[in-house]
């Protein structure tokens, strides 16, 4: 593998925190409505966007990272949220542009970054396999070349002239990512993203990955789903606050990032940075109770109580989900507790207290998980943290029995009951009357 | 060995990439080929509305101005006068309010993939030009009814269409850069589209403008370019003249600093639309 595929020198991205908040500052108060227009405007002759006065929070989501890619490599990046994954992946892709270094790309870059782009839900499923194919950069030749076989992987014939606002969700998401398995780029760049849908697509996802990879083609693939770093991938990255911290083998990486998010989830929430979000409402801390005491391990089987706490800016907030998303160390998701899904409205927020989510004969077998915090504000991200805490479970009596199930059946646990139904003769088929 | 492309940040004042566009043409087909198809899509009447817009106001104009306020149209039926003077304003109408808020209605796109951006607000303009094309085809039957016959003049009007086509670009590059980052240009679009239409000569002719404020007057390049169709098609008017010149000058001027603003700008859209927390 001596030709190279990508070379990243130094690439550094910077946002300024005015920049990314400018539009929200416009109509914060009548007085800054009315002296907005004039800043920006000077913003904006000022070509380098240097204001005066106000000084502007910076914030590098890349700072200096250098590496080199082989022809052929398929590599996996990893690292919490806000580490600079996608920021890294949208310059290398060409949709924004670095604020400092270069990288060299030899080949043509597909990224699938978001499947269905461009898709338009008046549009026919024809009419988007060209729409989609030109926007994702194929020729309309080619496109017409592939067509056949994309609507073949897709499994759609029979819908190609219905518009695709009619179609199932799920036929919409093969049908997009159809086209995009069909660009057959040099370079692939893929966003976690593609997590999304249902096990036997991201099964399907993962195989064409490992097909494309096998052709001979480089693979930049950031995700959160350990086993499919380690299945796929023959080196790791690891990106810390915008920097390249570990390059190597991709379970020496993953041991890293696993004992640095051990480390940061025993760091109280309200100083967490690696979060995202617009920050409408923050998450501040979370406990555990059981039995109305505080406890710092769960048991199977026992009520489990997660109590969070929040600060909001406004004085109330309204239309407010919270979901809490429960994994294992390797990033397999266990449970997803959701106030909507139940059917609890937050409808009335005050700008601070605790919301409590009550598991009832907790599920899950005895073993180390990690928690995500999540919450929208009028469908709008407002806090996202990954491991916001760790959540040891012990084992208990949940079936009631008096027995523990064993930690290494992992998993969850089931209320179940058995039966067994037979009669005397087939229980004893070999032993005939003679 | 596969050709290496090179990322960095780029500085200064850019002008077009016109190989890149070029390369690149198959998607500004395909995008004003998805404005055209989806335009229509579940309208009961359709492509009719490319008819029912300029007709309609050509009613409401023939009645109030030209009936009732008697406002002169250079010895030419007024509805036709009127009907001459809607088809390009239509158009431009129709583009500046389409292109400014194309950025953000694609912005989907824009976050996500890569490509020259400013195939957005062209695909806006050449998607307009359906509409254009349609009314044109009714000015033919309004031709016929009143039994005017252009003169040579007419062949100038391949060139206005394109002086119109230049305007309507040149606005676009300018109010789709800049509503992504001020969305108050979404708000002043409209407005701006009413107080232009009475400062172009579309009710009422130019020459109700005194003879040495014409060349001012064409500092506004849908003047020269309204003028201009109706000196083409129906002879009123005079054909080049300063105020035709002044048109041209300035909408030359719009488009190009228009191409330069916004490649200027444009590094900065997504940063600036953002991509929903990711």
């Amino acid at each position: 593998m001596g030709a190279v595929a990508i070379r990243a020198t130094g690439l550094s991205k910077r946002y300024r925190i005015g920049q990314l908040q400018r539009y929200k500052a416009l109509r914060d108060s009548l007085t800054d409505a009315v002296a907005a227009p004039f800043r920006r405007l000077r913003t904006l002759l000022q070509s380098s966007g240097r204001r005066e006065g106000a000084p502007e929070v910076e914030i590098w989501a890349l700072k200096d990272v250098s590496f080199e890619i082989g022809r052929g490599d398929v590599v996996g990046m990893i690292g919490r949220n806000g580490a600079g994954k996608s920021t890294l992946l949208k310059i290398l892709s060409r949709i924004t542009e670095p604020t400092e270094g270069s990288a060299e790309i030899h080949g043509r870059v597909g990224s699938l970054l978001e499947v269905g782009t461009g898709f338009h839900p008046e549009l026919t499923g024809r009419e988007n396999i060209y729409l989609n194919g030109a926007i994702l950069g194929m020729r309309r030749r080619e496109i017409e070349r592939k067509f056949d076989e994309i609507v073949a992987f897709a499994e759609t014939e029979r819908f190609l002239d219905t518009p695709v606002k009619f179609y199932s969700s799920g036929m919409y998401v093969r049908l997009a990512f159809a086209v995009a398995a069909h660009l057959e780029p040099e370079i692939l760049l893929v966003d976690e993203v593609l997590a999304v849908g249902d096990a036997a697509f991201q099964k399907k996802c993962l195989g064409k990955m490992s097909g494309v990879a096998g052709e001979g083609r480089t693979v930049l693939f950031v995700s959160h789903n350990m086993a499919a770093i380690s299945g796929l991938c023959r080196s790791a990255y690891l990106l810390d606050q915008g920097r390249l911290t570990l390059t190597g083998e991709p379970h020496r990486v993953i041991d890293t990032y696993l004992a640095s998010l051990a480390r940061s989830s025993r760091q109280p929430l309200s100083d967490r940075t690696d979060r995202q979000g617009d920050g409408r409402l923050k998450f501040t801390d979370l406990g555990f109770r059981s039995a109305d005491t505080a406890v710092e391990v769960a048991q199977s089987g026992q009520d489990l109580e997660i109590s969070i706490g929040y600060t909001s800016e406004s004085q109330t907030l309204r239309n407010v989900l919270v979901s809490i998303g429960v994994f294992t160390l390797g990033g397999q998701c266990m449970l997803v507790l959701n106030n909507e899904l139940v059917g609890t409205e937050f409808e009335a927020v005050p700008p601070a207290g605790r919301f409590s989510c009550l598991v009832e004969r907790f599920p899950l077998a005895p073993g180390q998980y990690s928690i995500n915090l999540y919450c929208e504000v009028n469908g709008v991200t407002a806090d996202w943290i990954q491991h916001a805490a760790d959540l040891t479970v012990e084992a208990g009596d949940f079936f009631g029995t008096g027995r523990l199930p064993p930690a290494t059946h992992g998993g969850v646990l089931m209320p179940h009951r058995w039966s067994l139904a037979g009669s005397a003769r087939d229980v004893e088929p070999e032993v005939r009357p003679v | 060995m596969i050709p290496a492309f090179i990322i960095r940040p780029t500085a200064g004042w850019k002008f077009l990439d016109v190989r890149e566009l070029w390369t690149y043409r198959e998607l500004v087909y395909f995008l004003t080929w998805r404005d055209i198809k989806v335009r229509y899509k579940q309208t009961a009447i359709g492509v009719a509305w490319a008819l029912l817009q300029p007709l309609a106001m050509m009613a409401v104009f023939t009645l109030f101005f030209g009936r009732l306020a008697r406002v002169p149209s250079d010895g030419v039926p007024y509805p036709l006068f009127a009907y001459v003077g809607l088809l390009p304003w239509q158009l431009f109408s129709r583009t500046i309010a389409e292109s400014t808020n194309s950025l953000i209605t694609d912005q989907r796109l824009i976050t996500r993939v890569y490509f020259p951006r400013i195939i957005v607000p062209i695909a806006a303009t050449l998607a307009a030009l359906v509409d254009f094309a349609v009314s044109a085809v009714l000015l033919v039957g309004f031709l016929a009814f009143y039994r005017i016959t252009p003169g040579p003049a007419v062949i100038w009007l391949p060139l206005l269409i394109l002086l119109m086509l230049v305007t309507a670009l040149g606005i676009g590059f300018w109010l789709s850069a800049l509503n992504v980052e001020f969305r108050d240009v979404a708000y002043a679009v409209p407005f701006l589209n009413q107080l232009w239409l009475f400062v172009t000569p579309v009710v009422y002719p130019s020459s109700v403008v005194p003879a040495p404020w014409r060349a001012l007057y064409g500092l506004n390049p849908m003047a020269g370019v309204v003028e201009g169709f109706r000196w083409a098609l129906l002879g009123t008017g005079q054909g080049p003249s300063p105020m035709l010149a002044a048109s041209a000058g300035v909408a030359l001027a719009l488009f190009l600093t228009g191409i330069v603003w916004f490649r200027r700008r444009e590094r900065t859209f997504v940063d600036s639309i953002g991509s929903g927390g990711r």
